[in-house]
């Protein structure tokens, strides 16, 4: 995320991923569903497979915008406080007596105003977008502490249980239908639209990018409030999942949804990515936790491996150039 | 990038007027909390944020940031608290000594990421974080150490008053002033800020910048260290979600005190302010009648607030006009 190249300073060169980081993801996607079903005979049928789909469809739809917020060279580490927000927004919506359609439009409207004040920190006050949405991430979240404090909102229309919990068509939730969805717009914008090559531009080089004629604020500022309203999307199918919204939902979501993108080879500095790394990534992390549940292993423990992959992705290739250029 | 011009005042005064005005604004309405007794816990409870305040600052001022200090907190607090509760006898000494040292070589864990693997700050402490977290959780077993598992004197350490102030406080207050001393005065302290400031003049002036940064982190995981101890010890409990999302609260207070995220710029004078501006806002809003679950949603308000005046003041008068405002950024 640094606009000057610095000598001393190429983590941008080291963040380069292997030549083929999404089959190295392939493999070991491949490798997690061989170990998971010798774990478990009940693993490889497509009820348990559906089931698994739960674990990362919230987390993987933000993650895919975030990816092209940071190939655009920012972060947003207030997602999950914007979850949380938007689903205290349409838990009082609810308490009110509205309608769906009125629920759904609060939590998004909650999470385009969150987006909007994260772009506004950071292309118009000139805040670092760290700095800027560690601050909003705590004023996000305590704001839903603040409003809700210790309670909780149970009771939503029956109507509203259909996107946590309904399915489309057989086997296909709800759910992955707007995970497929929002994987295909993502793809297309980053990868065939003159909009994508835009963001990689400004990730690559600001300056330059400015000097081009892009608007670079407008586009990181559009970016930000596209993140904000799929975090509002995750929140309203997570809150329908859990039919409640308490203010700490979806607590340090943030952490694991940027280690999804890191994980799909985008790298931190911006300028480079793939959509299909971050799907892979996604899809990885997800069975990965569904294996750990056979295990029966804690999900804290599953952090420490995560913490590992995170680091070896960017760490090994590294390692590897080392001993190359030694030879 | 930096330099207060010789007419504005720096922002530190500007901060220690604000949190002198809200302090004298509580004493004011509240007329019993003008005791020393009220200054001196106040120290007191933010003596912790302080000391690894001080740690974040030296990162920050390396361009790097380090999101496991509170992890390493947890991670630390419960060995020491484990040692304690198998091996009494040995008193509160080797704890003691054990602590940064300990803290020490899960910094210098980040520090080899960063300076020899190149890893960005983020994504190694990011990992490290996690990793260290869920190693509280394996040797722990997700058990509690509670204070009557722990001996006496490993507990009352930190409560121990001498002059008035506790050990606690007189921790941070040396902590923050040898920090101090030694990011000025000393070799290694000038290169940790000329490195963060203008990585490529430092590399052309000799300093390495990675080691420099290696240094920064070993710091800031020997104060964390310390702060493990002293805060299980102070708490009288060690589990796994000690500290938890604390890190944002230290990155928060060293922001409020003017640190900028850029590198090179950030006084301990200023963290230290920023921490106590904190401790302030917080201690007010019960008197205020705000419940505990505002606490988070105004330390946010204000550091936010906080980080549009930091952006203001650094960029104000240098900007390009090619340059889009918000280019700045962690790394």
């Amino acid at each position: 995320m640094n606009a000057s190249p610095s000598p001393a300073l190429h983590w941008n060169r080291a963040l380069t991923p292997l030549p083929a980081w999404e089959l190295a993801l392939v493999v070991a996607l491949l490798a997690v569903f061989a170990i998971n079903s010798a774990l478990s005979p009940y693993f490889l049928n497509v009820e348990t497979l559906s089931d698994a789909t739960f674990q990362f469809a919230e987390k993987g739809i933000i993650a895919l915008p975030l990816a092209l917020l940071i190939v655009s060279g920012e972060i947003d580490i207030s997602v999950a406080g914007i979850i949380a927000l938007a689903s205290v927004a349409m838990g009082l919506a609810a308490q009110a007596g509205c309608a769906t359609p009125i629920i759904l439009g609060a939590g998004l409207l909650t999470g385009a105003v969150a987006g909007a004040l994260n772009g506004f920190l950071v292309t118009m006050c000139g805040v670092s977008s760290i700095v800027a949405t560690i601050g909003t991430m705590s004023l996000f979240r305590g704001g839903a502490y603040a409003i809700l404090g210790d309670r909780a909102i149970k009771h939503y229309p029956e109507s509203f249980a259909f996107f946590g919990q309904g399915y489309v068509v057989g086997l296909i939730s709800c759910e992955l239908l707007v995970f497929i969805a929002m994987a295909l717009i993502c793809a297309l914008v980053l990868h065939f639209t003159i909009i994508g090559r835009r963001i990689y531009a400004i990730g690559a080089n600001p300056v330059t990018a400015r000097f081009s004629g892009i608007h670079t604020g407008a586009h990181r500022f559009a970016l930000f409030v596209a993140v904000g309203m799929a975090s509002a999307v995750a929140a309203i199918l997570l809150t329908s999942r859990l039919g409640s919204t308490r203010p700490s939902i979806a607590q340090g979501w943030e952490l694991e949804i940027v280690s999804m993108v890191i994980l799909g080879g985008v790298a931190v500095d911006g300028g480079r990515g793939s959509i299909a790394g971050v799907v892979l990534a996604v899809l990885l992390m997800g069975f990965l936790t569904v294996g750990f549940g056979l295990l029966n292993i804690p999900g804290i423990v599953m952090s420490i491996f995560v913490g590992l992959l995170l680091i070896a992705v960017v760490a090994v290739p590294r390692l590897l150039s080392v001993l190359r250029s030694r030879l | 990038m930096k330099r207060y011009s010789l007419h504005s005042p720096p922002r530190e005064t500007g901060l220690a007027l604000l949190t002198a005005a809200m302090l004298a604004g509580m004493i004011l309405a509240y007329p019993h909390m003008a005791s020393l007794r009220t200054l001196t816990a106040l120290l007191d409870d933010t003596a912790i944020l302080i000391l690894l305040a001080c740690g974040q600052m030296t990162v920050l001022l390396t361009r790097g940031v380090d999101l496991s200090v509170a992890a390493n907190v947890a991670l630390t607090g419960m060995v020491l608290a484990l040692i304690n509760h198998h091996w009494p006898e040995r008193g509160v000494l080797p704890v003691l000594l054990a602590a940064p040292v300990l803290g020490a070589l899960l910094g210098a864990i980040n520090g080899v990421l960063v300076w020899r693997l190149r890893v960005p700050p983020i994504v190694a402490t990011l990992g490290t974080l996690a990793i260290y977290r869920g190693l509280v959780f394996v040797l722990s077993e997700g058990a509690w150490i509670n204070s009557n598992q722990m001996s006496a004197d490993f507990l009352d350490l930190p409560r121990a008053s001498w002059l008035g102030f506790t050990v606690l406080s007189w921790l941070a207050l040396g902590g923050a002033t040898c920090m101090g001393l030694w990011l000025h005065y000393s070799e290694r302290g000038r290169n940790i800020r000329a490195a963060g400031d203008n990585p490529d003049a430092a590399l052309y002036a000799g300093i390495d910048v990675g080691r420099s940064q290696f240094h920064a982190f070993v710091v800031s995981g020997a104060l964390a260290g310390l702060c493990g101890y002293l805060w299980v010890a102070r708490f009288g409990v060690a589990y796994t979600d000690v500290a938890q999302g604390f890190e944002l609260q230290v990155i928060a207070a060293c922001v409020i005190g003017g640190v900028s995220i850029n590198g090179g710029v950030g006084t301990v004078a200023g963290a230290l302010l920023g921490c106590l501006f904190l401790g302030v806002l917080n201690n007010a809003l019960p008197l205020l009648g705000l419940s505990p679950f505002w606490q988070m949603a105004v330390s946010g308000l204000a550091l936010t607030i906080a980080v549009v005046f930091n952006a203001r003041a650094q960029s104000s008068g240098k900007r390009s006009f090619i340059q889009s405002p918000a280019r700045g950024s962690a790394q």
